[in-house]
């Protein structure tokens, strides 16, 4: 319905801010506009909170926070290398566990499975997704955790016992525990990525292979899979920016103690995790401040490989459409 | 057939089985998840456990009544506030946006969406709780923040998957930007805009990291938004670390509930985003 | 979707958001988690003495009590540790430490066919705990214990992984005993541990000690007896060993009746006294000495009151032994200093 605004004093191109301002136009803009903004200032703010409220632990330690190990509040000392650890070992052990399953059962889904199959498996594994971190945790300390001090771990130590990250004592909790948590947590990330990315592979590639003699899975791995390594790569990194993040299940079963331990069946801790426990009752300024200090730098390094997953994941699906 | 090609075939099956195996693995897993939580927290479920308040530990009777809807609570809250945030700023992206301005604001949505929920906590704890203590609002406002992100990108992403040539249509017909978007793109998207909103609601009503240090716990009825609130995911969370048999039997039962609503709302999104699609020519 | 659906959807929605307690005098503290178990039975109790009044505790350990303390976002806090003079010095509205009941600290444990009380030297639990005695059938603990199957298993050690005043009260005790632990580890509610695995609360540290073989962990009594677990005597300074019980830890406390500073923050560890259990403690709320809001304060002040009387009874069937008269009368003195 033409309204006089719109129709009177048409210029040479655009509406002039009255004309806009009268047909609604500009204020939805102005409103909509508006609450973008409010996702650009919390995000400031948060950063901002953040750096401001762990001023004592830099200016005290600077960058010997991120290198010293001891964390001791009874003598003031807190460094951030025992969580840092912590958090690349357990998702190291996480992607070593979940790449080699997730990339291969998105294999499956892409390239060998009828196409219901495909969906119906995708679906599921959508849902395993969703599941909530606590609900991973309940489960990892009632059944992973007597499975793992039970008949894991002790069949690790008989047989690879003379390796340093297989040997100490056996808890059920702690770093190999955790790590396989989070494998299962981060599994349906890599698998629903690269089976989309291994979709995208043009069907030439494959029956260019297979006209050329290739097996099948010869064609699939030679062929298909390094068209899509971009996207699985990305995958990849996606599931270890969730790895670095998770908290309640790793919370739950790492151990709790804030050392470094060589050991994968040691207790240890990880930078969520602590923050986690200790937050509500760090007594005095630099050990609350020290924790937020461990968020910030969680925050960066969460911000870093999302950051990289992303331009992988764009990166391949633009890949898609141009040619290589 | 050579050796060779005979080995090359082998493989081929060997390795093309395991990835059989893999997405076997991977799938069961969900079933398993659900088959432990169904057996343990099954056993558990009864009138009590909707009904009741906990009781002191050692105390049988207990019930998780308060948490449930501390839980409703707090996310209804925290969709009320999230969803038009994040759809607004959706639209914006999408039909408003200019380059740069634009641009900014959706890497700020994606910083926000990648950033742990505990940081979220600790955010919400400085700016929030430090000022007015423990309360419903600030858990609520520590998932709308996880919330908005979300609502944001994917409203924007099924705005834009709108064809042009609706919007053109409508705008030659003479109608407003804003009536266009709100007659004509909207309803077009909205399944889509409909299944990441449920998603992300979903989504946050699991989250127990945000919710240690903002909305805390109550054995109680919680007394309104401004106070510490009960809910779901911080009950599992202290029952499963406790020693008491009964604490464990009522974790489980939690678990349950937790699993249950959060698939059922992942699975009804989806339902209504394939039918959607299904039908749109 | 029709209009009169929405507006039921949107009454419907506000009326759950609104859903509140009865109009009740909301209490809000965190704290200990060692005397938990009767803290929620008091609080529970109260409600019948006082229905208008709700005191919702969380038990998120002694540290916690003490920081939301300071940080002023509960009412009122917990602590098996008094707050340091440097605590005190952060807070301008200044605590009142009310000890409220007394515990023992018990060294539970679960070893594989072993049913019968172990006897732990003092010597004994400093060396599990430094990470020096590693195995079960040490000499240390085989020689105290001629009767028992200790096997050669790996000692898993189980300590607090949050502030806690427990742990407080165990290093208080194990430094006493062992000059090597005073001057490597120390005392405090969060220590440098040598060796073990952290369990939040002394619920976390009670689950994994019943669920982990091997294991040994550090729990006020009534969570070893709640759950069936077993745990030890310890030798105190006059030679003898001791249960955790109702008289032992009473005897703890019993010099306490004339010597209980008048800010009641003490130690009772390690005491003298034939019959003393060596690891008591007694535990705090923390009240803030000026209370604003008096409906509040009259809450806080009749529970006070219901606590050093009434309270009391249920002490010992909760495992945890009452407060001596003497401590009752001059802290029922110092409930008249709240404002």
């Amino acid at each position: 319905m033409a309204t006089s605004a719109t129709v009177s004093a048409p210029r040479s191109g655009g509406r002039s801010f009255v004309q806009r301002l009268r047909s609604g136009d500009e204020i939805a803009r102005l409103i909509t506009l508006a609450f973008a903004t409010s996702i650009l200032l919390v995000t400031v703010a948060l950063v901002y909170e953040l750096w401001v409220t762990s001023a004592l632990p830099r200016q005290k330690f600077g960058l010997s926070f991120l290198t010293s190990s001891s964390w001791d509040p009874v003598s003031g000392q807190f460094g951030a290398l025992p969580f840092i650890y912590g958090t690349v070992i357990t998702s190291a052990i996480a992607l070593f566990i979940a790449v080699p399953i997730g990339v291969g059962a998105a294999i499956f889904l892409a390239e060998l499975a009828p196409a219901r199959i495909s969906s119906a498996f995708t679906f599921f594994i959508e849902l395993l997704a969703a599941v909530p971190s606590v609900i991973y945790g309940l489960l990892a300390i009632f059944t992973l955790v007597p499975l793992m001090r039970d008949y894991v771990e002790p069949f690790l130590r008989k047989t690879l016992g003379f390796l340093p990250i297989f040997s100490g004592n056996i808890y059920g909790y702690g770093y190999l525990t955790a790590g396989v948590i989070l494998a299962v947590m981060t599994l349906p990330f890599i698998i629903s990525i690269s089976r989309e990315a291994l979709l995208e592979v043009p069907t030439e590639q494959r029956e260019a292979a297979l006209a050329l003699g290739a097996t099948r899975w010869e064609s699939t791995w030679q062929a298909v899979v390094p068209w899509a390594r971009l996207g699985i790569f990305g995958s990849i990194f996606l599931a270890l920016a969730r790895a670095l993040g998770e908290t309640m299940a790793v919370t739950m079963v790492i151990g709790n103690d804030p050392t470094i331990h060589a050991s994968l069946f040691a207790p240890g801790y990880a930078i969520a995790p602590i923050i986690a426990n200790e937050f509500t009752e760090a007594t005095g300024d630099l050990y609350l401040q020290s924790l937020v200090g461990l968020a910030l730098v969680l925050f960066f390094l969460t911000v870093v490989i999302n950051a990289l997953a992303r331009l992988l994941i764009i990166a391949t699906t633009r890949r898609g459409s141009a040619h290589p | 057939m050579t050796l060779r090609n005979r080995w090359r075939k082998t493989l081929s099956y060997i390795m093309l089985s395991l990835t059989g195996v893999c997405a076997v693995l991977a799938v069961s897993l969900l079933f398993v998840i659900l088959g432990y939580l169904i057996y343990n927290g099954g056993r558990s479920l009864d009138w009590n456990f909707f009904t009741k308040l906990p009781k002191p530990p050692g105390e049988n009777g207990s019930g998780m009544a308060n948490a449930i809807l501390g839980s409703i609570q707090i996310v209804l809250l925290a969709t009320l506030i999230g969803l038009p945030v994040g759809f607004m700023a959706g639209i914006y992206l999408s039909e408003f946006g200019g380059k740069t301005f634009a641009f900014l604001v959706r890497y700020m949505a994606d910083l926000l969406n990648g950033v742990p929920s505990i940081v979220i906590g600790i955010f919400v704890w400085t700016v929030v709780v430090r000022r007015f203590h423990f309360s419903a609002i600030a858990g609520a406002l520590a998932l709308a923040l996880i919330l908005i992100p979300i609502t944001a990108r994917s409203t924007e992403q099924f705005m834009i998957s709108v064809p042009q040539t609706l919007r053109e249509g409508a705008l030659a017909l003479g109608a407003s930007k804003w009536k266009t978007i709100a007659t004509v793109v909207v309803p077009a998207a909205y399944r889509g805009i409909a299944t990441g909103m449920i998603l992300g609601v979903a989504r946050i009503s699991g989250e127990t990291a945000p919710l240690l240090f903002t909305s805390l716990n109550n054995q109680f009825w919680s007394g309104g938004l401004s106070q510490p609130t009960a809910s779901l995911p911080v009950m599992v969370y202290t029952h499963a670390l406790a020693p008491y048999d009964d604490w464990h039997r009522q974790a489980w039962a939690a678990g349950l509930v937790l699993l249950l609503g959060v698939l059922f709302a992942n699975i009804a999104a989806r339902l209504i985003l394939s039918r959607g699609i299904a039908v749109q020519k | 979707m029709k209009k009169s659906n929405l507006w039921l959807g949107v009454f419907a929605a506000l009326a759950i958001l609104l859903a509140v307690a009865q109009a009740k005098v909301l209490i809000n503290a965190a704290g200990a988690t060692f005397p938990y178990p009767i803290y929620g039975k008091w609080f529970e109790e109260f409600t019948k003495v006082d229905p208008d009044a709700q005191i919702n505790y969380q038990s998120i350990g002694s540290g916690g009590g003490i920081r939301q303390f300071t940080e002023n976002t509960v009412d009122f806090g917990a602590s098996d540790m008094p707050m340091t003079d440097e605590q005190i010095g952060k807070v301008k509205n200044k605590p009142l430490h009310f000890p409220s009941v007394l515990g023992g600290l018990v060294p539970t444990y679960n070893i594989p066919g072993v049913t019968q009380e172990l006897k732990f030297t003092p010597a004994a639990l400093a060396g599990i705990y430094l990470g020096k005695i590693k195995k079960w059938n040490d000499p240390e603990l085989t020689n105290a214990n001629p009767g028992a199957k200790l096997p050669a298993n790996e000692i898993l050690v189980v300590h607090r992984s949050d502030g806690s005043g427990t742990t407080f009260v165990w290093t208080d005790y194990l430094a006493k005993v062992s000059p090597e632990w005073k001057s490597k580890v120390g005392v405090n509610s969060s220590v440098s541990w040598p060796v073990g695995l952290g369990g939040k609360g002394n619920e976390g540290v009670s689950g994994i000690v019943k669920q982990t073989p091997n294991s040994i962990g550090y729990v006020e009594l009534i969570y070893a007896l709640q759950n069936k677990m077993a745990y030890g005597m310890v030798r105190n300074s006059s030679g003898t060993y001791l249960k955790a019980d109702l008289d032992s830890v009473t005897q703890a406390a019993a010099a306490t009746a004339t010597t209980m500073p008048a800010d009641f923050r003490v130690s009772i560890t390690n005491p003298s006294g034939k019959n003393a259990y060596p690891i008591s403690s007694f535990t705090w709320l923390l009240i803030p000495s000026k209370i604003d809001d008096p409906a509040k304060k009259k809450a806080i002040v009749t529970f006070l009151h219901w606590m050093l009387t009434d309270g009391q009874k249920f002490a010992g069937s909760l495992g945890y032994a009452p407060l001596p008269k003497e401590v009752v009368a001059k802290e029922e003195k110092q409930i008249a200093l709240i404002k």
